[in-house]
């Protein structure tokens, strides 16, 4: 068991519930057609996000994935600020430009969510070698999902890193599908990212991502290990994707009752919730008290965003350094 | 001449030209869909339903579901086409061309010429483009232009079923690369389509509409959005020459200049930036060719010089409008 005190669990358990909450209310509210575009949930996957950023500090970077909602909570962003951008509008944390796929802030060193599949890696390595640079002991974070590991640009990234010693460490979530097809089909080492990490001269660790303190704990020996300065690592961590590739998949690659025993038996809230009261760590109470204030903040959230101010269409074309016409 | 929609003539003609030509072959993300997963192969069939039923058909080395590695998708169909087969890869997005840029922009597109015209590169790279949708500066872009600008590709953008047909047909019995784009938001266009075999040149433009007052130029969905302008010149007299390039590379330079000799008026519209744009690319080509023939400027409507941005209202102000459209036709008349 961890040595966590009773404010960092509470703390961690409520950054997770907060994020099933986001997830689950975009589920119902994109039903209702005022949410448009691509938007891919991070529900069931939440111990490896908060798992990982709970270590980080405001200066560490992160870059993220088209799944990156549960990113962007567990890093800091404002999740007012990230409803707001979802539905499009002026007051969200790029202005409406962005939408789902493209959340940033940059001033909780959230680098960026990625259409592309593979598009963060590299630049993780950038903000590694800033952070080289700095002197300062800070890292930079490529999240990438299984899909990720089969593009050239993830491949790069990783040997760029190992040949500059920089402190980039690369997290595999491995939900099993890359968008529709099974991670067995399309990863050529099947259930094992963490061999091509190590492949490329990296040091490796893999966890269990439905289970917050392995995430923790393997992610803190990683941690630890970056930052002392032994060049990048690697994690992969096993996990499941609750939700389709995005909103409106059907699914139909899923078998007979996956979805029920994949929500049953690795849920990594209710596996965190379990472990914290059998060890008289949380309280069912305390729990339930983070889960009712996390669903009055969605609520308002969500309220707020509807009733938000479309961007002023005047304001296309801003912020590309250049005018024509 | 049955009736169907973009959709269902591009799945149809794939369906016919690999039962005539056993060495086409497709790959691609999902195309299959389903692959190591308990639905099994087929349980998606396609995102975007261009490739149903065409694993199940034609088998595993005919229709080939490849990792997320468009890089890799791209340079396989360039190797398979340099080694006499005929593949045709679907790009899920077109904004993914920036990830596969070196394979068509180094690779495939110079083989032809760069090897001395002693080799053939037959592979054809669906790809689905546009905006409209929400999907954002990374899902939303129409690259035709930049692979327009690249010497060794053929560019195509059908807008009914018929084109559909009968361009990729030409495309699949060429031996050229060619990039085949299928707009998004036109995929449920429906029409007439032709029996049998139905084969449309490249560089054959479509006169939509024949109007005389001024020609107007489109590609792609922005020839919906110029029919709807059109629709409402015409009740007040304003007659259009619509002009559907149907192939970008090669272009039918022939058949805008003839409409411009005779209207002096010239509206270019293209869902781009503004910049070295298909539209500056057709204002350029009358300017130089059909000088004395103008009696008022060239107008370009484009988007503006700025990404695709995600919100509903800056979509809509990003985008040419077919009220955007009748404005320059408007502007373009009152010119004095």
């Amino acid at each position: 068991m961890l040595q966590l005190g009773h404010d960092q669990l509470l703390g961690a358990y409520r950054r997770m519930s907060t994020i099933r909450a986001f997830e689950e209310r975009l589920h119902d509210e994109i039903k209702t057609g005022e949410i448009g575009g691509f938007t891919h949930l991070y529900s069931g996957q939440e111990a490896v996000a908060v798992g990982i950023c709970d270590q980080l500090t405001v200066e560490d970077k992160i870059v993220s994935t088209h799944r990156g909602h549960g990113h962007c909570i567990a890093k800091g962003c404002d999740v007012k600020g990230m409803m707001l951008e979802i539905y499009g509008r002026a007051g969200g944390l790029c202005k409406g430009r962005g939408g789902s796929m493209h959340i940033a802030d940059l001033d909780v060193g959230m680098l960026g969510a990625n259409g592309i599949v593979g598009g963060g890696a590299p630049q993780a390595v950038g903000a590694a070698l800033a952070a080289k640079m700095d002197g300062n002991g800070r890292v930079g974070i490529a999240f990438s999902g299984d899909g990720a590991c089969n593009q050239g640009t993830t491949f790069e990234a990783m040997n760029l890193a190992v040949v500059t010693k920089a402190p980039a460490i690369f997290v595999f979530e491995n939900n099993h599908y890359s968008e529709h097809t099974g991670v067995e089909y399309a990863v050529g080492t099947a259930n094992d990212i963490a061999s091509r990490a190590e492949a490329f001269g990296m040091k490796v660790w893999r966890a269990n991502g439905c289970d917050f303190f392995d995430a923790y704990a393997q992610f803190r020996d990683l941690l630890e290990y970056v930052r002392a300065g032994n060049g990048p690592a690697a994690i992969e961590l096993d996990t499941e994707r609750f939700y389709g590739h995005f909103e409106g998949d059907p699914q139909r690659y899923r078998g007979p009752g996956e979805l029920d025993r994949i929500r049953e038996e690795r849920d990594c809230l209710k596996a965190f919730r379990k472990v914290v009261t059998d060890a008289a760590l949380l309280t069912d109470a305390e729990m339930d008290a983070v889960d009712k204030e996390v669903g009055i903040l969605i609520d308002e959230a969500v309220a707020q965003a509807r009733a938000g101010a479309d961007p002023d269409p005047a304001t296309v074309a801003d912020d590309v350094y250049v005018e024509y016409y | 001449m049955a009736v169907m929609n973009i959709r269902e003539a591009i799945l149809s003609t794939l369906h016919a030209e690999m039962e005539r030509d056993g060495d086409i072959l497709l790959l691609g993300e999902d195309v299959v869909g389903g692959n190591g997963t308990a639905g099994g192969p087929e349980a998606i069939g396609g995102i975007w339903g261009t490739s149903t039923g065409l694993w199940e058909k034609f088998g595993p080395n005919r229709v080939i579901d490849t990792p997320i590695s468009e890089s890799a998708i791209i340079g396989a169909a360039a190797g398979a086409a340099l080694a006499g087969k005929r593949p045709v890869a679907e790009l899920m997005f077109a904004d993914f061309v920036g990830v596969s840029l070196d394979q068509l922009w180094n690779q495939m597109a110079k083989f032809r010429y760069m090897f001395g015209g002693k080799t053939k590169c037959p592979a054809v790279v669906r790809m689905v483009y546009g905006a409209g949708m929400q999907t954002a500066a990374q899902h939303s872009q129409s690259v035709y232009a930049l692979l327009t600008a690249m010497p060794g590709l053929k560019v195509v953008l059908p807008t009914t079923p018929a084109d559909a047909k009968g361009l990729l047909t030409e495309a699949l019995r060429g031996d050229d690369p060619v990039m085949f784009f299928e707009h998004k938001a036109l995929y449920g266009v429906k029409g007439e389509v032709p029996d049998g075999d139905y084969r449309i040149p490249f560089g054959q433009a479509r006169m939509v509409r024949e109007g005389g007052d001024v020609t107007v130029v489109a590609c792609g969905r922005m020839v919906n959005f110029a029919e709807k302008a059109a629709d409402k010149l015409v009740a007040d007299g304003i007659g259009v020459d619509l002009i559907d390039l149907r192939t970008t590379s090669p272009l039918d330079e022939d058949a805008i200049l003839d409409s411009v000799e005779q209207t002096g008026r010239l509206v270019v519209v293209d869902e781009s930036p503004p910049r070295c744009s298909l539209a500056a690319d057709i204002a350029a080509l009358v300017a130089t060719r059909a000088f004395t023939s103008l009696k008022a400027p060239p107008e370009m409507i484009t988007g503006p010089h700025a990404p695709i941005p995600f919100s509903r209202v800056l979509e809509r102000a990003w985008l040419p409008s077919p009220q955007t459209i009748e404005g320059a036709v408007r502007r373009t008349l009152a010119f004095r």
